[in-house]
């Protein structure tokens, strides 16, 4: 599915990428752990096109993408959250709900004037799809609001909610549960484990171990910028590597 | 009544100047501080053209290329740019049009201005008289607003918004910012050329001082004040302050106080927009959506 070859990424003296490779072959729900401040971030950014690498290659679905830019990758079928949520505020939830759809008719100019009836449909099938998922994450009662009035939480829940609507092939998640309470936590764990159902391939970046051992298949542990394990949650929870990066012993 | 039709003139030209710059600081988030350039860019190249004996239809729509064409070129090199830097190469922009209206004498007669611009001829009809001119005007704003209606709500106008509100995340979401930005700035720029030659031929006569940056700021007090992002804000904004200043002009004040008339008036602008910032920031209009805080 995705795989990474020798990436490496510094700004300025601090390599925040080293010659990092990964494989995530077809496990269904990835994990990706490590300190604060060991890459985990840069590598999401630098797997989305956010900023290019120095070195090294990123293979999707065997098409390289690295150096692309972030709509391009997109585009491949790679929808990302962030770890900080960004919603469009002034936008509606099902407005920021149908922004989602990928090459959509309507967004492109001269099809407004020649192809009405087909971005009508669209537009109705998108909505239809929208509705239902914002009702799937439960923020219907507020799907005509502005997104700026929404709570932190009801903001993840939102953007977990968008990156679905994309309907992509792989969905990377910056910490989803970060700064959430715990029967949040538990609401977007369902969730997750809905979509994949659903036939999605996720690649999770996240501090909380109990979200990673109950969800993730694998698992990659980052720390400076270099993976030093992977492997199954439960093996990886009692890897002395990672627990002297995590606890310093 | 022919003061009364003059006024209306005059704002329905801004309602569509506003409009267009609308789409671009309202909708799209693109502070352009040079939009006055392409109103410039309209008026002068349709008032050349017609003073050459080129048909109005052919001139208009030659004119209209143009600002779109210049939008395009200014729009490449200074779209790459963010926020406030894209500001000041607009704003730069702005001055180096006026100064090519300025300095090229042999095309724009510099600072003599060009006189005697021909009233327009549609389809073999001479829109010359007040009313007729009034119709006209109307007319092409009514046609401007429904262009950009159909624009701003469809699935396009959406992803304008979107870029406008954190163009990291839309981008993210696939949608090439910059190709999006682009559209919209020659959009804007092809609608201010209009306003413009629908100006340039209504006072049939131009020169470099009626293109400066004081223009920009008032088509841009318009915006905020009337409410950006709203379709209904430039319309009601051009109708607030085109008839402020014009009434301004026809107040019958003393002969030894009208010297003092233009620099007030653009004092009372600046106050105008800091009080609105201050305690409207959203200007007369809202966007709609906004709602009591939904909390937890």
């Amino acid at each position: 599915m995705l795989e990474i070859k020798g990436l490496s990424k510094s700004f300025g003296g601090i390599h925040a990428v080293s010659n990092c490779s990964l494989g995530l072959k077809d496990y269904v729900i990835t994990g990706l752990i490590g300190p604060n401040g060991s890459g985990k971030t840069t590598l999401f950014n630098l797997i989305t096109g956010s900023i290019p690498p120095d070195k090294g290659e990123i293979y999707f679905k065997g098409n390289r993408i690295d150096g692309h830019l972030p709509y391009k990758v997109a585009q491949h079928g790679i929808i990302r959250t962030f770890q900080l949520t960004r919603i469009f505020p002034k936008m509606t939830v099902l407005e920021n709900m149908l922004l989602a759809p990928l090459h959509q008719t309507g967004e492109i100019l001269w099809s407004l004037w020649v192809k009405r009836r087909r971005i009508r449909d669209e537009e109705k099938a998108y909505r239809e799809r929208a509705l239902g998922l914002i009702e799937t994450v439960g923020l219907s009662h507020l799907k005509d609001q502005f997104a700026e009035n929404l709570s932190y939480g009801q903001q993840k829940l939102l953007e977990l909610g968008r990156a679905f609507m994309a309907d992509p092939k792989m969905i990377l998640l910056d910490e989803p549960t970060a700064g959430i309470n715990p029967s949040l936590i538990r609401k977007i764990m369902k969730l997750i484990l809905k979509m994949k159902e659903s036939g999605k391939v996720f690649f999770i970046i996240e501090h909380n171990m109990g979200v990673i051992i109950e969800l993730c298949d694998w698992v990659f542990v980052l720390d400076n910028g270099e993976k030093i394990a992977e492997g199954k949650p439960k093996e990886i929870q009692n890897d002395p590597r990672v627990i002297e990066a995590y606890l310093g012993v | 009544m022919d003061l009364f039709l003059h006024l209306c003139v005059m704002i329905i030209i801004y309602i569509i100047f506003a409009m267009s710059l609308n789409l671009e600081v309202g909708y799209t988030g693109l502070f352009n501080f040079g939009h006055v350039a392409f109103f410039g860019i309209g008026a002068y190249t349709s008032a050349l053209l017609t003073l050459q004996q080129v048909p109005f239809e052919l001139s208009l729509f030659i004119a209209l290329a143009m600002a779109g064409l210049w939008g395009f070129l200014l729009s490449i090199p200074s779209l790459r740019l963010r926020g406030d830097y894209f500001g000041i190469v607009t704003l730069g922009f702005g001055e180096i049009i006026r100064m090519v209206f300025q300095n090229e004498v042999w095309l724009t007669r510099g600072p003599m201005g060009l006189p005697g611009i021909p009233k327009p001829i549609l389809f073999s009809y001479r829109f010359a008289t007040l009313p007729q001119y009034l119709l006209l005007t109307l007319g092409f704003a009514a046609l401007t607003f429904l262009i950009l209606r159909i624009i701003l709500r469809s699935p396009f106008g959406r992803v304008l918004r979107a870029i406008r509100e954190d163009e990291v995340a839309a981008e993210a979401l696939g949608k090439n910012v910059f190709f999006f930005r682009i559209k919209s700035f020659v959009i804007g720029s092809l609608f201010a050329g209009l306003a413009g030659t629908l100006w340039g031929h209504y006072t049939t006569f131009i020169s470099p001082g009626d293109f400066t940056l004081l223009e920009t700021i008032l088509v841009l007090l318009i915006v905020v004040l009337g409410g950006k992002g709203t379709e209904w804000g430039p319309v009601l904004g051009a109708f607030v302050l085109i008839f402020f200043q014009e009434s301004l002009r026809f107040l019958r004040l003393p002969a030894e106080w009208t010297r003092y008339l233009a620099p007030l008036q653009q004092m009372i602008f600046g106050g105008l927009l800091i009080v609105l910032m201050i305690f409207r920031p959203e200007g007369l209009l809202k966007e709609k959506g906004r709602g009591s805080n939904a909390g937890n």
